[in-house]
């Protein structure tokens, strides 16, 4: 039982990460239909930016209290990330807005590789590791919670709560969901559509960052190519919860965090991403549209 | 209305969807504080028109101005800022939205400073709305949804209102309802109305002008007594039951 529950807050933790991915592969997704498959490397670009920044203070300064760190990291991590996807949607996306849909999953998925590829050439190919910022482990009923663990369910719920008040309560968030419903009629009402696109991206990228900076506290290592698994992992929560759906990308992320963590203390190690791809698979076999997804036909 | 210029002026007017003509050339004006109706078949271009108004499409050829500003080339929701609201063919109402959210997508333009007092005149209008006010729009009857989608382009306090086919799928009671709305509003407002209209009996009496559309074009135009004793206009439009 306590194995049981270990597990569980393990597959909570990572969930939570995949989650903040998720939202922004379905955000864009529900409001111009496509697939960006640069997310992921958005949030790799995320957590590097985070481990440059750390490297910098503790440069500049003898000692920082961990708190204050870890908020500039996110935060110029957050600024980086949306000035990254802001840019490639003006540059990559928008262009080609209005042509086969085909077009633009092929230009994200170029533009992955070309993200991935740049980090490398600057970054270099290593893992780069920072030293633990956050290291207290508290022992509850024999259940071991990390302080980091904590900080990434707090971090997450504080997040998840600002944005949901964002998308659903303000004039920006209705705006959103009308360019998302009917983009055409949003117009007539005076929404700048493209400007509430852009405005998507940068939310999504945002959330990607704390995503990333959380991963490298929680990992203490990231590599150029780490956007592309979680990334990849991020898209199929969001596919598992609903594609289009932000509640179904947060239960989706969830979802696929704790089949891993479960898996791998149950069964094997080496099998984890099956039994993730796999219960996708047999979902979508008996929900088509995911598990809070809406179904495609429309009372008109 | 001869020596003043008109609030919407539509001149030569040409749109195309790729390569097919829709707009032939149109010509239409719409002066301060008028109803203008715009009667013709299916497939005449009457929608197209509206939607031309409002850039989207853009007119390939001629020249559209409102209010003195060239209106042509310039983006939908920047023309929408200029207050021309329009309740659009299919009513387009957010599905996924209560109908207090898109009473309140019409209201953005101020950002919201109106809401209150304005939807009050709504629910006035259509008190029917006021009874739906949390449910989904996706869930309405076609009539409320049509009810809602004036509702919305009155909460932009336009200065011009363009409505296509407000009369669509509702049944003769409400109708009536709608057409005396607009009537009112246009009495003690002066609100600008521009309409486009399958039930040319009923628009041609409501109207103080009246233009036919036929294969994109303009064919005949005058003041809606006139075009309803029209012969042509009768023959094609009106016998064979009021609708």
């Amino acid at each position: 039982m306590q194995y049981f529950i270990q597990q569980l807050i393990n597959g909570l933790t990572l969930g939570s990460i995949y989650g903040l991915i998720a939202i922004g592969y379905t955000m864009v997704y529900g409001i111009i239909g496509m697939i960006n498959f640069a997310h992921g490397d958005i949030f790799m670009i995320g957590a590097f930016t985070a481990l440059i920044v750390f490297l910098i203070l503790s440069a500049i300064f003898y000692s920082v209290p961990v708190v204050v760190a870890l908020l500039i990291m996110m935060v110029v991590a957050m600024i980086m990330t949306s000035l990254y996807n802001w840019t490639i949607e003006k540059v990559a996306y928008r262009p080609l807005r209005g042509s086969f849909r085909l077009a633009p999953l092929i230009t994200a998925i170029g533009m992955s590789i070309a993200l991935s590829n740049f980090v490398q050439v600057t970054q270099g190919p290593r893992n780069k590791p920072i030293p633990p910022l956050v290291t207290d482990v508290y022992n509850v009923y024999g259940i071991s919670i990390s302080l980091k663990q904590i900080v990434i369910a707090v971090v997450t719920i504080v997040l998840l709560t600002l944005f949901w008040y964002l998308v659903n309560k303000t004039s920006l968030g209705r705006a959103q969901r009308a360019c998302e419903q009917d983009r055409k009629m949003a117009a007539l009402l005076g929404v700048d559509v493209d400007r509430t696109i852009s405005i998507t991206f940068i939310m999504g990228a945002s959330l990607a960052a704390v995503a990333g900076t959380l991963f490298l506290m929680y990992y203490g290592v990231v590599a150029f190519s780490d956007g592309f698994v979680p990334g990849v992992k991020a898209f199929t929560a969001a596919v598992l919860g609903g594609i289009g759906s932000i509640p179904g990308a947060v239960l989706g992320g969830l979802l696929i965090g704790l089949i891993e963590s479960l898996w791998s203390a149950y069964f094997s190690i080496d099998y984890k991403d099956v039994a993730a791809f796999s219960i996708l698979a047999i979902v979508l076999i008996f929900l088509p549209s995911g598990l809070l997804g809406r179904p495609e036909v429309e009372k008109v | 209305m001869t020596g003043q210029t008109p609030l919407l002026a539509v001149e030569k007017v040409e749109t195309f969807y790729g390569n097919i003509r829709a707009l032939n050339g149109v010509d239409v004006s719409v002066n301060q504080g008028e109803i203008v109706a715009l009667i013709g078949a299916n497939g005449a271009g009457k929608s197209t028109l509206m939607m031309t108004i409002c850039g989207a499409p853009h007119a390939r050829a001629g020249r559209i101005t409102f209010d003195g500003t060239d209106i042509t080339a310039m983006p939908t929701h920047e023309i929408a800022r200029l207050r021309i609201a329009q309740s659009p063919e299919g009513r387009r109402i957010f599905p996924r939205m209560s109908v207090r959210e898109n009473l309140q997508m019409g209201a953005s333009l101020d950002n919201m400073q109106y809401f209150d007092q304005d939807v009050e005149k709504v629910f006035a209008l259509f008190p029917r709305l006021k009874e739906r006010i949390d449910q989904r729009g996706g869930t309405l009857s076609g009539g409320e949804q049509q009810m809602l989608s004036i509702g919305r382009a009155l909460m932009a306090r336009p200065k011009l209102l363009l409505l296509d086919e407000p009369s669509l799928g509702l049944a003769p009671l409400i109708v009536k309802q709608i057409f005396d709305a607009i009537r009112e509003l246009n009495r003690t407002e002066g609100l600008t109305v521009f309409l486009v209209e399958q039930n040319a009996f009923g628009a041609l009496k409501l109207a103080h002008r009246g233009y036919v559309m036929v294969n994109g074009a303009v064919t005949m135009s005058g003041s809606g007594r006139d075009l309803l004793a029209n012969p042509e206009v009768r023959a094609a439009y009106l016998e064979g039951g009021r609708h």
